[in-house]
């Protein structure tokens, strides 16, 4: 299939259609009020149903109800919208209910700005809900993975039964890029027999829930959690990385930073610093395991964000206090450029050669 | 006037007198000499030649202790 | 012989957690029967609220959800809109409904969202031990207004079948309540009507049931059925606010 120019918030709507996606739960917000309005024209063509709902809080109860009935579901928002959808994400995780949510992140906190941000990092990884669970989270850095990983996203919500998380920037959103729509890879999936799809007589009643009224229930429950989050770390790990042996500095970022950071890394090694990078593609399950990668010469590691350094914790877990770790980031929907990067790269070097 | 039969899931019974209220016939009453399981004196009929099978116990009892028969 | 009256099929073998004399059970005997009588129970899925009935769905004999507190009409929606053909019903309590759940309600009725509600209204939260609910009647005492309900401070209590009733695409909205078998007959009445109206594509429904709290109102079973009467009933009048039949 050839590729067309699409703007990303568009893309994520015909990436979620393509995926067998038949229903969205959502409510406008800038800057990712473009989701709801392709969807709101494209998904009735294909057999499908979007509904606005009263809020962010009833989109996602809509998507548990939708997605515990049996249903390929998502919704999507920016920051403020997603905090309000932490309620039903943890019900979602507790029900073990899979849906897919979308976040291009603005800044904040609060009503913060419109502007691109990464500053949900924390929440994104971290479970912004009550309990103890996690939820895949991928950030794309191009038009392109937005829609790999939203395709991906369904089936491994699926898979899993859990809920997905895609934690894009507002620039990811609002950017436009050329973009090939892949025929996604085939995954066997479970039957779901779990979803409440009336008994039809043939069948005991299922029930979808996240209540466990018993302490030893809810530990059992826990842990079976546990369990399916392990094979996720051990099996969903996602990130690239370059240049590590031989690095005297290492850059981690991820998302529309990721790129900048790129171009500051050329930058670098053209004035003969030796630049390294590991870009997360998945920040949870984080690629923790690369960074033993990293040679002997590295003498410090630059975490870039679009935040106050909520990534920068994870480079520390990673590293584990083997290097020093440094931090250059930009927030309230400011964008770094190169040359900030460049310079704080050229002091962790040491100066340039 | 229709006869009945009142049965009383015993166990389930806990002893919130709804039914005794409610019998136009006035032959329901607790039991005060047996506990069920769940600590509660249950409901018991006293003169079952007297039911008229209205049924009003059981449409009362919030717990689906009774069934009601016309003989 | 013939049965005059036996436990409904709509519900499982699993005992109400319910107090004695609490009028929750009699509510859920009515919805079962209903869906049995109407022949639907096998494509109903409910969904339970939080609450004293947060435990709803090991009692009613189909699919279940359980939803987060208050968004009960918010899951039914996203169920309802997957499975258009199955009957789907929320069963909310006054503090679920009336409180941290109205936006939804309102919203699901605003859609004209072809659901049913089965709204027990007990003028209390139950389940957390008896504070006070926007359904709690001026002067009533409950552990959040030890003093009694001062309307100067925090309003008077919420009619909610009026409030829905104003709202086109409710199309079934009745008050009813179960405090003699006369009027749980009636309230059986109004709660299949209300599966009807889902059932023939009219648009929302919602059957309101004044219900009773003995434990936490600090009555008898029987006692509390008289406060009902005495003091819920002149504030919240039964009846019928809507039909989807004009002239009902």
């Amino acid at each position: 299939m050839s590729k067309i120019l699409m703007k990303g918030n568009e893309a994520v709507g015909a990436a979620a259609i393509k995926a067998g996606c038949k229903y969205f739960f959502g409510y406008p917000i800038t800057p990712s009020s473009e989701i709801p309005e392709y969807i709101s024209r494209k998904l009735p063509e294909a057999g499908g149903v979007f509904l606005q709902a009263e809020s962010e809080i009833a989109a996602i109860n809509m998507v548990y109800g939708a997605g515990g009935a049996g249903a390929r579901v998502m919704t999507a928002s920016s920051s403020p919208g997603i905090s309000l959808k932490q309620e039903g994400i943890t019900y979602c995780a507790g029900a073990e209910i899979p849906c897919v949510i979308v976040n291009m992140m603005r800044g904040g906190p609060g009503l913060g700005s419109i502007q691109p941000s990464q500053a949900d990092y924390y929440q994104s990884t971290r479970g912004g809900g009550n309990g103890d669970y996690r939820t895949l989270c991928y950030a794309p850095s191009s038009i392109q993975e937005l829609v790999d990983y939203i395709m991906l996203a369904f089936d491994k919500a699926d898979y899993y039964r859990n809920p997905v998380l895609i934690a894009a920037d507002g620039m990811i959103g609002q950017i436009m890029e050329a973009v090939e729509f892949k025929e996604p890879e085939p995954i066997e999936l479970p039957p779901k027999d779990w979803a409440t799809t009336g008994t039809g007589g043939k069948r005991k009643p299922v029930i979808v829930n996240s209540l466990y009224l018993q302490a030893e229930e809810l530990q059992e429950h826990n842990k079976n959690l546990e369990k399916k989050y392990k094979v996720m770390e051990e099996n969903e790990v996602r990130y690239e990385a370059f240049g590590l042996e031989d690095a005297e500095v290492v850059c981690v970022a991820y998302g529309t930073t990721s790129r900048i950071v790129k171009t500051a890394i050329k930058q670098a090694q053209a004035k003969g610093i030796k630049v390294g990078m590991i870009r997360p593609i998945t920040l949870w399950p984080y690629p923790y395991d690369i960074y033993k990668q990293i040679g002997p010469n590295a003498k410090g590691i630059l975490g870039v964000e679009m935040s106050l350094g909520q990534l920068t914790d994870d480079i520390k877990i990673g590293i584990a206090g083997r290097l020093p770790v440094y931090f250059n980031g930009t927030q309230g929907g400011m964008v770094p450029t190169p040359g900030s990067i460049l310079a704080e790269i050229e002091k962790i070097a040491g100066g340039t050669k | 006037m229709a006869r009945g039969k009142v049965t009383f899931n015993d166990d389930a019974c806990k002893g919130c007198e709804l039914c005794v209220a409610v019998c136009p016939v006035k032959i329901i009453e607790l039991n005060k000499g047996k506990i069920n399981s769940k600590g509660y004196s249950p409901a018991q009929v006293t003169d079952q030649e007297k039911c008229i099978a209205c049924g009003n116990c059981a449409i009362m009892c919030p717990d689906s202790v009774i069934t009601v028969e016309r003989l | 012989m013939t049965i005059v009256y036996e436990k409904s099929k709509g519900l499982t073998d699993t005992p109400f957690h319910y107090c004695p004399g609490c009028t929750h059970g009699v509510i859920h005997k009515l919805v079962a029967e209903s869906l049995v009588e109407l022949g639907v129970l096998d494509d109903a899925i409910g969904v339970a609220p939080v609450g004293c009935s947060v435990l709803a769905y090991n009692y009613f004999n189909c699919d279940m959800q359980e939803a987060a507190h208050g968004r009960a009409p918010a899951v039914a929606t996203g169920i309802k809109r997957v499975h258009p053909d199955k009957v789907v019903f929320s069963y909310q309590g006054d503090g679920d409904l009336a409180s941290i759940g109205t936006a939804e309600i309102v919203h699901a009725a605003h859609r004209g969202e072809k659901i049913t509600t089965i709204f027990v209204n007990n003028a209390i939260y139950g389940m957390t031990g008896g504070q006070m609910a926007p359904t709690t009647l001026v002067g009533q005492k409950t552990t959040t207004s030890p003093f009694g309900r001062d309307e100067a401070h925090c309003g008077k209590p919420i009619r909610m079948s009026e409030l829905l009733a104003t709202i086109d695409g409710a199309k079934f909205v009745e008050r009813v309540t179960v405090d003699t078998p006369a009027n749980i007959r009636k309230a059986k009445k109004a709660i299949k009507r209300s599966f009807e109206c889902q059932i023939k594509g009219e648009g929302f429904a919602i059957v309101e049931v004044l219900s009773t709290c003995p434990t936490n109102w600090g009555f008898t079973p029987l006692k509390a059925l008289d406060w009902l009467r005495d003091n819920m009933i002149p504030y919240y009048p039964l009846g019928n606010f809507r039909d989807f039949e004009e002239g009902k």
